[in-house]
């Protein structure tokens, strides 16, 4: 039966080009009704290293990248060396044999070598051996009869009318690859179902930035870091025609307190960052929340500790983002599992940040930053703007007083807003405890029993905005039978390995439950403690040596897990090793049947 | 308070007495921060004062106006933020030499290259006070202080210097003990359309018995009594480095050394064209600003 997905890997040293190379091939089929997962593994190097970048795709939707390659394109000999082993019968390894050496002995049985002259051939259309991987990447589409229509329209969009001769050059090398590959080897056995449904190639950075914009962010602020750097660029290049002041700053306690006051100043306001950066930014986090401005921090996790694995993933920030600060306030700390809902958690966190004013947290990491997938298009223009209790006019009953009282003491712990511009509003927003207006209480009232009872009564306004916010968090989702065996526990990106794995599994005839959650903080104990304690086994996946969803969880509810897979070498869960621990555990007396 | 009635000191006064100490220096730079915004006749609904963490810093409580009381050293980010979401605000930031010199030292900085239109005012004292008396980066080689009981041995900051060089287009030093002068380097800065830098030597009475009122006036000479021309940077560098340096401490220049004109950052930030971000009628996207966003994701 023919194929009706395909792996494409195209590997080489950094500054081979082999980012761009996938992405237009990516490209190329989500413009051609295929779904496409993609993902750049690549290392803190300019130049040079070893990169790689795996496409998968096809008729049915694919939530991970897949560690098996169909069609390897090897710009150089390590990519063979690393990447054949991943391949299996009826696998190609395109390369062209002046730069490469590679025997038939070398790579699994099954798998075709197809040496071509990929330099050679480019020459042709230009002086630049980066064209060489168009021509390879014509013999890639050669083997899976891509549309070369669809190739042609993502290159014009690329490079635009000005580079016309650009276009031209390279869809003369992808032609050349696909002469050379048809006349030599022809298609092989894929049917993927072309046509010109056409969907967005999106990573899960861009989306926070996207659903950033939907939301009405008007002020990003950033330092460049690794993997949260792409929703800065994201901003820097759409940024200003939407109308959002986009600031690089000197660094990231700068980023954090430009957009304490861009937001003081009354706009939605955010900043993104990873973990080094957070690092930097905690004091500030707290100074939001004694404000009560609204604030949104993407962050973007990297392996840790320290500078760790710039370029790799983990889900290790959530001790430090749920510590981070001297003393207690009240955070909001959103997660998201798909590039979708990076999208819908980002948008969810602005309208949270202005309903609570405190600040909220989108935790991602490399996996889901980084990915592209392909998705419909983002319905920005329907959400619904509510900026919660901000007084926007002068004039109102809460002006008419003595002074503005900023930090009113209210039932929900929220006390109207005002933004500066506005008569009768005039207030000092302070970092140090404060009366109702605004007024210090830390120095000559300080431990007077008039500021013991207001720093008490300001204390239990703010910490209160949690028992409002927990019912605007969603529960995790679980799917599977109610009474399954063994049920998985995840966050976040991990969710595209699970339910592959649970995919695996089911063709097995094995089927699992699995909890995903998406939202974290405030966590809503009951409802989540019933939830989990209903299960019959639980297995807890997360990215993370110790366990960090885990212990919050279990600090909250008192649950814990059965059993834990816990991973932390910097590489995405892979769907197998999942599976391999639940077979592992359904075959030991561990789990009754 | 009707919009068309002129605006007085009175506009700005507020409940709250100030918590410093008598005599502290801070007192004449609230009085010219305040007359200079009155005279302006700016309305203190327009205005933000923006500190960090220090005795200078609980200035914005001082007086009615907009404004954040944020961290140490974190005035100019805040500030900077402010503007960048109302560029039609007065924003002033507010602090001390610790708070801006020390530990906001980078973001003094780069908020200088920058060139935002805002106004900063740190009134040095060569000590830090709140924290009753330790060595501040502006302190003199040999001050005994309670952290360096045998005497400062590292070289003072050179705030107009830095400033001067970081690339302020308005730098100015006003001393306390010089009220009258005061008001008017901070009118002249307010003014100024761009980053205008104003170091103000406030006497510390308490922490600091080295830097006081009789040494300064012993000291200072008015930079535009003796003619000089704000318009040269070079002799703006040369009357930068007389105080404080390494050589006779005996000469303490205070007026604008340094007045230029270069495009504001909000000036050149295309954000802008779509008018005053925090005034926006509408927020979010449209659906033709969504198809053209969506269109450079194919």
């Amino acid at each position: 039966m023919a194929r009706t997905e395909v792996s494409i890997r195209i590997g080489g040293a950094a500054g081979d080009g082999v980012a761009s190379t996938g992405e237009i091939l990516g490209k190329t089929l989500s413009r051609s009704g295929q779904h496409v997962y993609a993902y750049n593994s690549y290392q803190s190097v300019i130049r040079g290293g070893h990169v790689w970048f795996q496409i998968r795709g096809g008729k049915d939707p694919v939530l991970y990248v897949g560690q098996h390659a169909d069609i390897l394109l090897a710009l150089d000999k390590r990519t063979i060396e690393v990447h054949a082993p991943a391949m299996g019968k009826g696998g190609v390894i395109i390369f062209d044999p002046t730069k490469v050496k590679a025997e038939e002995g070398e790579v699994p049985a099954g798998v075709r070598l197809c040496p071509m002259p990929l330099y050679e051939l480019a020459k042709e259309f230009s002086s630049n051996p980066i064209m060489a991987n168009t021509v390879a990447l014509g013999a890639a589409m050669q083997f899976i009869q891509a549309p070369v229509a669809k190739f042609k329209e993502v290159l014009e969009d690329q490079f635009g009318h000005k580079k016309a001769d650009v276009v031209d050059a390279n869809l003369k090398a992808a032609e050349a690859g696909i002469k050379y590959a048809k006349e030599k080897w022809g298609p092989l056995d894929f049917a993927l179902p072309y046509s010109d449904k056409k969907r967005i190639f999106v990573t899960g950075n861009q989306a926070v930035a996207i659903g950033a914009m939907a939301a009405g962010c008007t002020f990003y602020s950033f330092y460049p870091m690794t993997p949260a750097t792409s929703i800065g660029q994201y901003f820097a290049d759409n940024g200003p025609a939407m109308g959002v002041v986009v600031k690089q700053c000197e660094d990231e306690i700068s980023v954090i307190n430009m957009a304490i006051g861009a937001s003081y100043g009354g706009v939605r306001a955010a900043c993104g960052t990873s973990g080094g950066g957070f690092a930097l930014m905690v004091e500030a986090l707290g100074m939001a929340a004694m404000l009560e401005t609204p604030l949104v921090v993407a962050l973007s996790q990297r392996t840790g500790p320290s500078t760790g694995l710039p370029t790799k993933t983990e889900q290790g920030d959530l001790n430090m983002v749920m510590g981070a600060g001297q003393g207690d306030y009240p955070r909001i700390v959103l997660a998201a599992r798909t590039v979708t809902e990076a999208y819908e958690s980002t948008v969810r966190a602005f309208h949270l940040a202005d309903k609570w004013q405190t600040p909220v947290l989108i935790l991602v990491d490399t996996l889901l930053s980084e990915h592209f997938e392909t998705n419909e298009e983002f319905p920005m223009e329907t959400v619904v703007i509510d900026r919660g209790q901000l007084i926007k006019h002068g004039g109102g009953d809460e002006l008419h007083g003595q002074e503005f009282l900023r930090y009113k003491l209210t039932q929900s712990g929220v006390s109207p807003r005002i933004v500066p511009g506005i008569e009768g509003g005039n207030h000092i927003a302070g970092s140090d405890e404060h009366d109702e207006d605004g007024t210090l209480i830390s120095d000559v009232r300080a431990g007077l029993p008039d500021a013991i009872e207001m720093r008490i009564k300001q204390m239990d306004k703010r910490m209160k905005k949690l028992d409002g916010a927990r019912h605007d968090l969603r529960l995790p989702e679980r799917i599977g039978p109610k009474s399954a065996n063994l049920t998985l526990v995840s966050w976040g990106s991990t969710h595209g390995a699970v339910r592959e794995a649970m995919a695996m599994l089911k063709k097995k005839g094995i089927e699992i439950a699995s909890i995903e959650f998406s939202d974290i903080y405030p966590l809503d104990a009951k409802q989540v403690g019933d939830l989990l304690r209903g299960e019959r086994f639980t297995l807890m996946i997360e990215a993370n040596y110790t366990g960090q969803l885990e212990r919050l969880i279990r600090a909250e509810t008192g649950w814990f897990p059965n059993d834990t897979l816990h991973k932390y070498d910097g590489e995405p869960f892979w769907p197998e090793e999942i599976v391999a621990k639940v077979e592992a555990l359904l075959n030991s007396k561990k789990v009754t049947q | 308070m009707m919009a068309t009635t002129p605006i007085t000191l009175k506009d700005y006064k507020v409940e709250t007495s100030p918590t410093w100490c008598p005599g502290c220096g801070d007192y004449s730079v609230l009085a010219g921060v305040t007359k200079a915004l009155a005279t302006m006749g700016k309305h203190p609904k327009d205005v933000a004062v923006i500190s960090g963490i220090g005795c200078s810093s609980n200035l914005p409580h001082f007086l009615k106006a907009y404004g954040v009381h944020s961290l140490h050293g974190r005035s100019l980010p805040v500030a900077q933020g402010v503007k960048l979401a109302n560029p039609d605000l007065t924003v002033i930031a507010t602090g001390g030499d610790g708070d801006g010199y020390g530990i906001g030292a980078g973001h003094f900085v780069h908020a200088m290259r920058r060139n935002m239109d805002i106004t900063y005012v740190v009134m040095n004292n060569e000590i830090y006070g709140l924290t009753t008396g330790q060595t501040s980066p502006t302190s003199l080689i040999g001050h005994k202080t309670k952290s360096t009981p045998r005497g400062n041995v590292e070289q003072p900051v050179n705030p107009i210097g830095l400033a001067l060089m970081a690339g302020a287009t308005f730098v100015a030093r006003g001393f306390s003990g010089d009220a009258k002068s005061l008001a008017t380097i901070v009118q002249q800065g307010v003014e100024h359309k761009g980053f205008s830098f104003i170091d103000v030597q406030s006497p510390c009475v308490t922490y600091n018995k080295l830097n006081t009122y009789d040494w300064f006036r012993e000291r200072v000479y008015n930079l535009q009594e003796k003619g000089h021309d704000p318009a040269n940077f070079g002799l703006a560098v040369e009357r930068a480095i007389e105080w404080p340096t390494t050589g006779p401490e005996d000469k303490v220049p205070i007026g604008v050394f340094y007045k230029t004109h270069r495009p504001t950052y909000e000036e050149q930030d295309p954000a802008y064209a779509h008018g005053n971000p925090a005034r926006r009628a509408k927020l979010g996207v449209s659906a033709e600003q969504r198809k053209a966003l969506m269109a450079g994701l194919y």
